[in-house]
C-alpha cells in the first residue's frame, strides 16, 4: 500500500485571511448604515470608487509583479482598505480625490513595499494622508447630519453622484448650505477664538458627546469592534492602548483646565477615534506584534492623536498618528519582545 | 479517591483542539499474534545504533539479545519472537529523514519459544542503584513517550543531580492517541510498580502521575491501584487537556510551576519525567524478567476500519497490525507514525513498529490544506506558542536565512509542536520551515566546527614546520661554529663522518 507524504501537522488550520477580512467588513455594516442615515449616501459612492481603484490597483500590481491576481483579490485585503478609506473621506468627495488616495495606498504604500504582509504603512491611512495634504480644500465637506430642522436637506443619491463625478452640486443647492465643519473642526476653531468648550458644545450640532451623527456612527463602530474582539479577529491590546493614550492626557487637561479643553468623551466619540482603535490601528500587517508592543503602539497613536488635535493644524490627526506609529513598529517590536520560556527575565539575547 | 490536587503551573499558549480519542479507546487492548516476519531496526533510540550480535541463519528465541548497546548513549535490542535471522539489511522505517535503515529481519517459526526468563528480582531493593541501572539498560528500555531516550542513561544522569520529584507522564495531548490512557486503565498496577522502582533507583521520595482530567477511567484505575499499594509518596495530578501539555518541559512546567531553563533538562529544576509506558516496561523487566519487546500502540484514524489499541511485538509491520485490526477503509491517504501534530508520514506500510511508535494514524484527504499565503503578522502564532516564541518574526528571519536573528529570537527553543501551523490564517507551514532552519543551523555549526578543526590542524602543521626549520638552522649554525672553532681537523672529521654515513646508508637523504 502506498501513501502520500507530507509534513506534520496533519490537522488543517481553521482560520484563513479571507474570512478574517470578510468579518472585518461585516463588522462595519451597521456603521455604514448609520453613516448613510446621518450623512447621506456619499459613503457608499466613496466605497464603490475606492473599491474600484483599490481592486484595480491590486490586480495591476499583482500582474506587474508576476503573481496570481485571483489570490490577491480573493483575500479581500484591498476591499478592507477601500472601505476604511471611504470611512475616512467626507461624504462629498470628488471621485479623483478618492481614486488618488486608493491608488496611492495600494500601489505605493502596499505593493511597492512588497504587497500584503510587507507594507510598513497602513495603506488606507497612507492614501488618506496624501490627499489630505495635497487637496485639503476638497476634504472639508461633511454633509449636515440629519436633524429635525425644517431647512434640513438630505443630500440624495443623485445630488451626491453629481457632486462626486463633476465637483458641482445641482444649481438649487450650494455646498455651504449642505455642509458643515466637522465637530472637531468646530471645537478647534471655537477654542482658538476664545470660546469655552461649554459654549461651543451648546450648539445642537455637537450632539450629546461626540457630535450629532458622529457619535452614533462611533457607537456602531464600537459595536462592530466589540464583535471582532469576541470573534478573536482582533485583540484588546491596541484598542485599549488607543483609548488610554487619548483619554489619559485628555482627562488630565480637562480636569486641570476644563474651560479651554474639550471633554475626553468628546474626543472619544468624534472624528476617527473609534474607527482607528478597532479597524485601522488593528491592521496586523502595519501594527506591532507582541501583546505589550501592541499596547504601546495603540497608546502612541492615542497620544499623538491628542497632541495633533490639541496643538496641530489638523482637526483630527488620527491618520498622521497611525502613520507615525507605523514607522515606530520595528523599534517597538524590538523593545517589547516577550521573554522566551526557559530564559531568565533579565536575559535579553544578544542582538544587533 | 485519595488523589490530592495541587495548583498547576502556568503554560503560555497551547491549543484546545478536537480530541478524537473516543474512536480508539472503546475496545480493550488486543494482542497482535506473531507475524511471519519481524523487522527490527538496530536504531530504535536516541544515540548510537545497537551492534548486531546475531548472524544470518542463526536461530533466535523470544527475548534473546540480538543487538547490544554500543556507545555511551545506546540501548540493546531483543528478539520479539522465536525464529531464524534471515537478513540484516536496509528496510524502510519511519524517521525524520525517511528512507531506509539497517534492520534485523527474523522469520518467525510461530512457536514463540522464549529464552529462559532472567530471574525476576524481588525485592528490587536487594539491588544497589548502580546495578539496577545496569539491569534497566540490559532490558533495552527506552522512553516510550516518543523521544526514545535510553532510560538507564537518563536515570544515571538524573541520579547525580539533586531531585525532588519523579513525574510520570500520562498526558497524551495529541489528538487520536490513547495508548497511555488504555495502559493506565488496564495496567495501572504495573505503572505504579514501575514508579516505585524508578523512585528507588533515583532516590526520590515523591512522585506525581500527571494525567489529563478528561481521562476519568484512567484516573479511577490509578486511584484504585494506589489504594491497593498504599504508597503515599505517589500522587495523581490532573492536568487540563491543552496541547502540548504532555511535552516533557511543558509537563514539568504544569506540574511544578518551574520552567526548564533553555537548553537544559528537567533535572535542572529537580524533576525526572518518565512516560507511564516506560514505567510499566521497567516493572515488567525488573519484576517479570520480560525485556522491551512489545508495546501498546493506538491504531486509529478515519482510514482504519476498527480503531483500537493493540499490544504488538516490536518489529511487526504496520501492514500486519492494520490487517489484524480489520484493514483500511476506502479513505486512505496519509499514513502517519505518531500523532497528527508531531508524527511523521511514511509512504509505505512496510515500516515496522518500533519502540517509539505510540500511534499508527491513517488519514483520509478530508483535511483541506489551503495554499500558503503571505504572513499578515496577526500574531496568533505567538499567542499559541507554548514557549512564547514569536513565530511571525522567526518565519521572517528564516526566509532571510538570518542565523543571528533566528538564534536571538529563540529558534532553538522551538519544540516543534505545530501549534503555530494550526492557527495560521495564511496556512504557512511554520513548523516545517523551523525544522529546516534548525537543521541548517546545526549543519552550519558543524561546518564551523569542522573549519575550526581544520584551521587548528593547519596551524599546528605550520608550527611544526617552523619548529623543524628553526631546529635545522640551529643545528647548521652549531656545526658551522664547531667547524670554525675546531679548524681543519674538525672539517675533516665531519667530512669523514658524512661520507661514512653515505656509504652505510645510501637511501638516506
Amino acid at each position: 500500500m502506498e501513501f502520500v507524504r507530507r509534513d506534520a501537522p496533519f490537522i488543517a488550520p481553521r482560520a484563513n485571511v479571507a474570512s478574517i477580512m470578510r468579518q472585518v467588513l461585516y463588522a462595519l455594516i451597521p456603521a455604514t448604515l448609520a453613516h448613510v442615515w446621518f450623512f447621506g449616501p456619499g459613503i457608499v459612492l466613496n466605497m464603490l470608487i475606492a473599491g474600484l481603484f483599490c481592486l484595480g490597483g491590486e490586480a495591476a500590481m499583482m500582474r506587474a509583479r508576476g503573481k496570481s491576481v485571483a489570490v490577491a483579490l480573493g483575500d479581500f485585503s484591498a476591499v478592507v482598505t477601500a472601505i476604511i478609506l471611504a470611512f475616512a473621506l467626507p461624504p462629498l468627495t470628488p471621485w479623483w480625490v478618492t481614486a488618488t488616495a486608493a491608488l496611492f495606498g495600494i500601489v505605493v504604500a502596499k505593493h511597492l513595499y512588497g504587497g500584503l504582509g510587507y507594507n510598513i504603512f497602513n495603506p488606507a491611512m497612507a492614501g488618506y494622508v496624501v490627499v489630505l495634504v495635497s487637496f485639503p480644500t476638497h476634504l472639508n465637506f461633511w454633509t449636515v447630519p440629519r436633524i429635525g430642522d425644517l431647512d434640513y436637506h438630505y443630500v440624495n443619491l443623485l445630488e451626491t453622484l453629481q457632486y462626486t463625478l463633476t465637483g458641482n452640486l445641482p444649481d438649487y443647492l450650494t455646498i455651504d448650505a449642505v455642509s458643515r465643519a466637522s465637530p472637531l473642526d468646530a471645537v478647534k476653531a471655537g477654542l482658538s477664538t476664545m470660546h469655552t468648550f461649554a459654549e461651543v458644545h451648546a450648539n445642537p450640532m455637537m450632539g450629546h458627546f461626540g457630535g450629532r451623527g458622529w457619535e452614533w456612527i462611533s457607537n456602531f463602530i464600537l459595536l462592530g469592534g466589540i464583535w471582532l474582539l469576541m470573534k478573536k479577529i482582533i485583540r484588546w491590546h491596541i484598542p485599549l492602548g488607543v483609548f488610554a493614550g487619548l483619554l489619559v492626557p485628555a482627562t488630565f487637561m480637562y480636569v486641570v483646565e476644563s474651560g479651554t479643553h474639550a471633554s475626553p468623551d468628546f474626543y472619544l466619540f468624534s472624528g476617527g477615534t473609534m474607527l482607528c482603535a478597532f479597524f485601522v490601528a488593528t491592521d496586523p500587517v502595519s501594527a506591532a506584534t507582541s501583546p505589550r508592543g501592541r499596547f504601546v503602539f495603540g497608546a502612541g497613536i492615542g497620544l499623538l492623536t491628542y497632541a495633533i488635535r490639541l496643538w496641530g493644524s489638523y482637526a483630527d490627526g488620527i491618520a498622521f498618528a497611525v502613520i507615525l506609529m507605523n514607522m515606530s513598529v520595528p523599534a517597538i517590536d524590538y523593545l517589547t519582545r516577550p521573554r522566551i520560556v526557559g530564559h531568565s527575565k533579565h536575559e535579553k539575547a544578544p542582538d544587533r | 479517591m485519595s488523589a490530592p490536587t495541587f495548583d498547576l503551573g502556568y503554560l503560555h499558549g497551547g491549543l484546545r483542539m478536537p480530541r478524537r480519542k473516543d474512536k480508539s479507546n472503546k475496545l480493550p487492548i488486543q494482542h497482535v499474534p506473531v507475524p511471519q516476519q519481524l523487522i527490527i531496526p538496530i536504531t530504535q533510540h536516541v544515540g548510537d545504533a545497537a551492534h548486531p550480535v546475531v548472524g544470518i541463519g542463526e536461530r533466535v528465541l523470544k527475548g534473546q539479545l540480538i543487538a547490544e548497546s554500543d556507545g555511551a548513549i545506546s540501548a540493546p535490542i531483543h528478539a520479539a519472537s522465536s525464529g531464524k535471522v534471515i537478513a540484516i539489511e536496509p528496510w524502510p522505517v519511519s524517521r525524520r529523514l525517511g528512507g531506509n535503515a539497517p534492520c534485523i529481519v527474523i522469520e518467525c517459526d510461530g512457536a514463540d519459544r522464549a529464552i529462559e526468563l532472567s530471574e525476576p528480582i524481588t525485592p528490587y531493593e536487594s539491588l544497589s542503584q548502580d546495578i539496577l541501572f545496569q539491569k534497566i539498560l540490559q532490558g533495552g528500555i527506552v522512553g516510550l513517550g516518543g523521544a526514545v531516550f535510553p532510560t538507564a542513561q537518563k536515570l544515571m544522569h538524573a541520579s547525580i543531580t539533586p531531585l525532588e520529584h519523579l513525574v510520570l507522564n500520562g498526558i497524551e495531548c495529541e489528538p487520536y492517541i490513547t495508548c497511555d490512557d488504555m495502559l493506565m486503565r488496564e495496567q495501572a498496577n504495573e505503572v505504579l510498580g514501575g514508579a516505585q522502582i524508578l523512585m528507588y533507583a533515583l532516590g526520590v521520595e515523591h512522585c506525581f502521575v500527571a494525567v489529563e482530567s478528561d481521562k476519568p477511567e484512567a484516573i479511577q484505575a490509578l486511584a484504585d491501584a494506589m489504594t491497593e499499594l498504599q504508597d503515599h509518596r505517589i500522587a495523581i495530578k490532573q492536568i487540563p487537556s491543552i496541547y502540548p501539555s504532555g511535552a516533557e518541559d511543558q509537563t514539568v512546567q504544569l506540574v511544578t510551576n518551574k520552567e526548564v531553563p533553555s537548553g537544559g533538562l528537567p533535572t535542572d529544576v529537580g524533576c525526572v519525567v518518565q512516560n507511564v509506558g516506560t514505567a510499566a516496561a521497567v516493572y515488567r523487566w525488573i519484576c517479570k524478567g520480560e525485556p522491551l519487546i512489545s508495546r501498546v500502540t493506538t491504531v486509529t484514524g478515519d482510514g482504519i476500519a476498527t480503531p483500537m489499541n493493540v499490544f504488538a511485538r516490536i518489529g511487526t509491520t504496520v501492514a500486519d497490525i492494520v490487517n489484524f485490526v480489520g484493514g483500511y477503509t476506502e479513505k486512505v491517504h496519509h499514513l502517519v507514525i505518531g500523532g497528527p501534530m508531531m508524527g511523521r508520514s511514511v509512504t509505505t506500510d512496510k515500516v515496522p513498529l518500533v519502540k517509539a511508535t505510540n500511534c499508527i494514524l491513517v488519514l483520509s484527504d478530508e483535511e483541506q490544506f489551503g495554499n500558503e499565503q503571505p504572513c499578515i503578522r496577526c500574531g496568533d502564532c505567538a499567542s499559541a506558542c507554548p514557549v512564547q516564541l514569536q513565530p511571525q518574526q522567526l518565519f521572517w528571519y528564516a526566509c532571510a536565512d538570518n542565523e543571528e536573528k533566528l538564534r536571538s529570537y529563540g529558534l532553538m527553543d522551538c519544540i516543534e509542536c505545530g501549534c503555530c501551523d494550526l492557527v495560521c490564517p495564511s496556512h504557512i507551514p511554520l513548523t516545517a520551515d523551523f525544522r529546516m532552519a534548525k537543521a541548517r543551523m546545526r549543519e552550519l555549526a558543524d561546518e564551523v566546527a569542522r573549519a575550526e578543526r581544520a584551521r587548528l590542524r593547519y596551524e599546528f602543521h605550520t608550527q611544526r614546520l617552523d619548529r623543524e626549520q628553526l631546529l635545522r638552522a640551529q643545528q647548521l649554525e652549531a656545526q658551522k661554529q664547531a667547524a670554525s672553532e675546531g679548524g681543519s681537523k674538525a672539517i675533516r672529521d665531519i667530512l669523514e663522518r658524512t661520507s661514512k654515513k653515505h656509504d652505510q646508508d645510501p637511501g638516506e637523504e
